[in-house]
Order: structure tokens, then sequence, then C-alpha cells
């Protein structure tokens, strides 16, 4: 593990950032967050949803026509249709604060990219995005991601969630491989 | 059934998203799923912290979750299961894989480590954006495809044939015991030390005990979910707010801001000889079948029950309402009051003068043959005639409430 922090000039030292909780009090803090949002509204966490409504928001200010003869984006934008009036935006939104606050309080928020030590800088950053596109791609054939669909459709026992669940540790399994220089 | 809340109005429930969003955030960046290197080191065997977090909120929401809903608290039916479409979900999930393992990160922990300043979560959030773009874009090229191999809210223990208490109580054992392969793991090829400490280990029991209770403890039966909203929904059918006239239910059907469900629970043999053209013959054994499948359906729905008088179908609304049916009315009177505005659309049906009165629940009327929905009186339309002044006689008594979702998933 290796981080390439920016250069950034410190006014005075900089306080040592906290360790991350232990991973099973990280499951059950996680999980409460899960359960209360259930209870309290009906609906679980998602981030793809969120993600989603907002590309599509700004695909619909430049071409709304495009948005329009496309039932898919129409089901979400068409017409007058505001595709950010829904809950998965606003915790997407929730969702990056809390990070952000929860980083700063621990001083753990920098600018730094993290990679295995045999690519360089460049290479993280073009397979991140690649990544990225491929991860966002399934999100959405799969109805969901990993928030959406296997951490709160298996909380609830969703038989298709499951699948899905299995389905993303089996490609990234079967692929680790092949990418072991990447990250190791 | 107080859970989940029905919040309003919709600004209301969003801060309430945003809020929960933010704990989302700040659980995430506490377990350390802002670092790529962490979470991509599952994959190989060497730190198992994304399993560990991940199982241990399945496994802490749903023992939490089925025991709310064993203790009747939370309506079941009215949270969101994702709907399964097993193909496209199988491939989307194992492309799902092969991104996260070329990029590192889920779409949630990307745009959480890009709010700590990671640049490669920037970059991964940004191929997020794209790939949702790129999916809306190719849909239609295998759009029915996408739409195939659906089951609708398929869960876990319906596809195993056990009851929900059973299923949680396997996932959380086999969740224990991977919990417990990935700490040797850990040890072994990952080089760590730890093993399981005193807080853990009572943790682990107590999810354990609550796991193998729930299915011992059952699930809470009809009359004591309605035990518990009784004080509240008593006083409704004293006051007669959810007996509804004849008149108000021929209105009903041609109402188009919902949908009207007539549940009929009177024997087959009377309800061969007449019944509403648009009833639904409903044992009191089925209802619970009915609730659900009520519930699940996203239309606004009237369900108005009926038997000859109006006793059976009181007590067949109870059964709706403690199940968490909302609008639920009863024809007032039953057939016998609807027969004695309708029943001169149609010679075929005479009155019966018979002894004991409104709770005996026999039909009072005599037909010339099984009519079935064959009559008129069947299926009266508002403005026929004298049905129009029929209309002006009662007082409308049917209030929409909505229901409080399911509502949608993260799928969005």
């Amino acid at each position: 593990m290796s981080a390439t922090t920016s250069a950034q000039p410190e006014p005075k030292p900089k306080p040592q950032p906290k360790p991350y909780v232990n991973p099973y009090v990280g499951g059950l803090l996680l999980g409460l967050v899960l359960f209360l949002s259930f209870l309290l509204t009906g609906s679980g966490l998602g981030a793809s949803g969120g993600v989603n409504r907002i590309a599509v928001f700004f695909e619909d200010l430049i071409a709304p026509g495009h948005v329009d003869r496309n039932p898919y984006l129409a089901h979400m934008a068409g017409g007058d249709a505001n595709p950010l009036l829904n809950w998965t935006v606003f915790v997407l939104l929730g969702a990056m604060v809390g990070g952000f606050l929860s980083a700063k309080l621990h001083h753990r928020w920098e600018v730094a990219t993290y990679k295995g030590p045999r690519i360089s800088v460049r290479t993280r950053w073009i397979l991140a995005f690649v990544g990225g596109l491929i991860m966002g791609y399934g999100a959405r054939m799969a109805r969901g991601c990993t928030s959406g669909q296997a951490l709160s459709g298996g909380a609830v026992l969703s038989a298709g969630s499951w699948a899905i669940m299995m389905a993303i540790f089996g490609g990234a399994y079967a692929l680790a491989y092949f990418l072991r220089k990447v990250w190791n | 059934m107080d859970f989940p809340l029905t919040i309003e109005p919709v600004m209301l429930k969003y801060l309430v998203h945003f809020i929960i969003g933010i704990a989302f955030g700040a659980a995430l960046e506490m377990s350390g799923f802002a670092i790529s290197t962490r979470l991509a080191g599952q994959f190989y065997f060497k730190d198992q912290t994304v399993l560990k977090v991940m199982f241990g909120a399945v496994v802490t929401a749903m023992v939490l979750i089925f025991w709310f809903v064993a203790m009747g608290w939370l309506d079941y039916e009215r949270i969101w299961v994702n709907p399964t479409y097993l193909w496209p979900g199988i491939v989307g999930g194992l492309i799902m894989g092969v991104g996260f393992i070329i990029g590192g990160f889920c779409p949630g922990t990307s745009f959480v480590s890009a709010a700590t300043g990671k640049l490669d979560g920037l970059w991964f959030a940004l191929g997020v954006v794209g790939g949702v773009l790129l999916f809306g874009e190719t849909e239609p090229l295998f759009h029915t495809w996408w739409y195939s191999s659906y089951y609708g809210r398929l869960t876990l223990f319906e596809v195993f044939g056990t009851s929900y208490g059973v299923m949680v109580a396997i996932v959380v054992i086999m969740a224990l015991l991977m919990f417990w392969g990935a700490d040797y793991l850990e040890r072994k090829v990952g080089g760590y030390t730890t093993g399981w400490t005193r807080p853990a280990k009572w943790g682990f029991g107590l999810l354990a005990l609550a796991a193998l209770a729930l299915p011992l403890f059952g699930e809470p039966s009809v009359d004591e979910l309605w035990a518990r909203v009784a004080p509240e929904m008593e006083p409704k059918l004293q006051a007669r707010e959810v007996y509804i006239h004849p008149g108000e239910l021929m209105e009903a059907r041609y109402d188009e801001r919902f949908r009207t469900v007539v549940l009929d629970v009177r024997s087959e043999a009377d309800y061969n000889l007449f019944h509403l053209r648009w009833a639904h013959r409903a044992e009191m054994d089925d209802l619970p079948a009915w609730a659900r499948r009520i519930k699940k359906d996203p239309r606004l729905t009237v369900v108005v029950l009926v038997s000859n008088d109006d006793q059976a179908a009181t007590e067949a609304w109870k059964t709706l309402v403690a199940l968490g049916v909302p609008n639920v009315y009863i024809l007032d009177g039953g057939i016998n009051h609807w027969l004695d505005y309708f029943a001169k659309d149609d010679p075929r049906i005479h009155p019966l003068s018979l002894t004991g009165g409104a709770a005996s629940e026999r039909l009072r009327w005599d037909f010339d043959y099984a009519l079935g929905e064959t009559s008129p009186a069947a299926d009266p339309v508002p403005d026929w005639g004298w049905h129009e002044e029929l209309l002006e006689e009662f007082q409308p008594k049917i209030k929409l409430e909505l229901p409080a979702g399911p509502s949608g998933g993260g799928c969005g």
C-alpha cells in the first residue's frame, strides 16, 4: 500500500490520521444505518441510482429531445419530469457529505492516489476510470450496485440481490489473478 | 405496524434520506472503504475487510429488520425488496465484479473516496457517471432481455421454501462461518495476528442467539396484530366510518383516481346465486394472500368487503386492517342492502321474508336461477336514470390514504 500525496505547504504539524475502526464494528455501524433507513423510509441505501439520475439530469439539459425519445431515459426525465427528485440522489449527496466530514474529523482528508506499488499514478487513474465505466454499466444492468442490491436487497432477503452479490464477488475473484500486478 | 413511517411532505422525506446518507458515508469512511487498495486486498486473500464489513452490515440489518417484523412493528410488505430480474442481475453483477477489480471501488465507495480527497476515487466516480450514461444509450439495444427472467418480489425464503426465521438463522450461521474463515485467512496469508477479542465473541454470540431464537418465536398471528391496532380502529367501526353506502360503491367503480377491489367473503353457493360483476370471491383463509397482493401493487387501491349483511365483512375488515392494508371499506348492509336498491333492475330477483336479523348473514333474496354476475343489478351504471338520484342519497365516506411505499429501490 503506498500513497502519493501532492505537496502542500503545511503551516503547522499535521495531526496524525486516526486508525480505521475494526471491520466488525464498521459492519455493525453500517448495518444500523441500513436498518434505520428501512425503518424510517421503507427503502435501503443506494448509490448508482443517484449517480444515474444526476447524469440523466445533465443529459436532459443538453439533449432533451434525445432523452424524450429513449423510453428508458424518458421514464426518469421525459417531458417535465425532474430526475433529481428521487431519494437515491439525496442518499448519494448525503454519503459524500458524511464521507467528507468523517475524513476531516479523523484527520484522514488528503489529496492522494492509492495504488499498487508496480504501476504509475497515471496508469492507476486510467484503470480507475475504466473500472468505473465498467462498474457503472454493470450497476445499471443489475438495477443497482453493491449498496442498492448486495447490501440493501441482501438484508431484506431479496433472491435476485443475493444472486447479484454472488456474481459481483465471482466476477472480481475470477479476474483477480490476471490483475495481480496492478494491486500487488 | 408503525413502521416504515409515512413521511410527508416529500421534501421532509428527502431530508431524512439525506441525513441517512451522511451516516452511510461516514460508516463507509470509518471502515476504510475510501481506500482502494484496502478494498482490492479482499480479492488477494490478504485483507478481509470488505467481506467482514459487508456481511456484518447485512446480518446486523437483517436480524433487526426481521425481529421488528416478527414483533409486528415493521410491515415487511411495505419495505422495498428488490424485484428479481435474474439474468440481467447476474450478468450485471459479473460486469460489476470486473469493474471492481480493475478500478478498486464500487459506485458508493468511489464517491465517498472522492469526497475524502482521493484522486483514484474521483476518476472512478467519473467513470461510473460515464458508465451509467453509456447504459442509458445502449439499453434500447437489449431492452427485451433487460426485462426478462422477471420473478417479481421473490425472497430467498420463498426460493428455499422455509419461513423467514429459518432463513435468517441460516444466513447468520453462514456469515459466522465466513467470518471465522476470513480471520483464519488473514492469519495465514495476510500475516495478521489478531484473534477474536472478548467483545467480538460476545457480539457474535448475541448475533447467533438472536438469529436462532427468531424461527422459534414465529410470526405474529392476525389476532395479535388486530389487538395492536384495535384501539385506533375500533372507534372507526363504532362510528360506522368505514361502512359505505351501495351508491358509493357503485360510483367508486367508475372513479378513475383509484382502483376498486371488491372482495366477496360469502359462501360459494351464495356467490353463484348473485355477486357483483367486479367482485372476487375470497375465503377468510385467503385474506392474508390478498393483503400481500394488494400491498405489493403500486396502484392506489380501495378495497371493499362484501357479505350478505355486514357481520362477516366486518371480520374480514379486521383481518385486512390488522395486516396493514390501507383504504379498506365495508359495503353497508352487504348484498341484502345492495339489492334493496338494485333488485328493481332485474325481474328475476324477488325478496324473501326471513326471520332473524341482520346478524344472520343469510341472503334475503330469491333468484329464478343462479344469476352469478349476469344480472343488471350486478353492475349498475351511475348515470342510468334513477341511479343518479341514488347518488344524492348518501354521505361519501371513502377518504384516500396513500400507502407509504415501497416506493422504489436503489436502482432509481
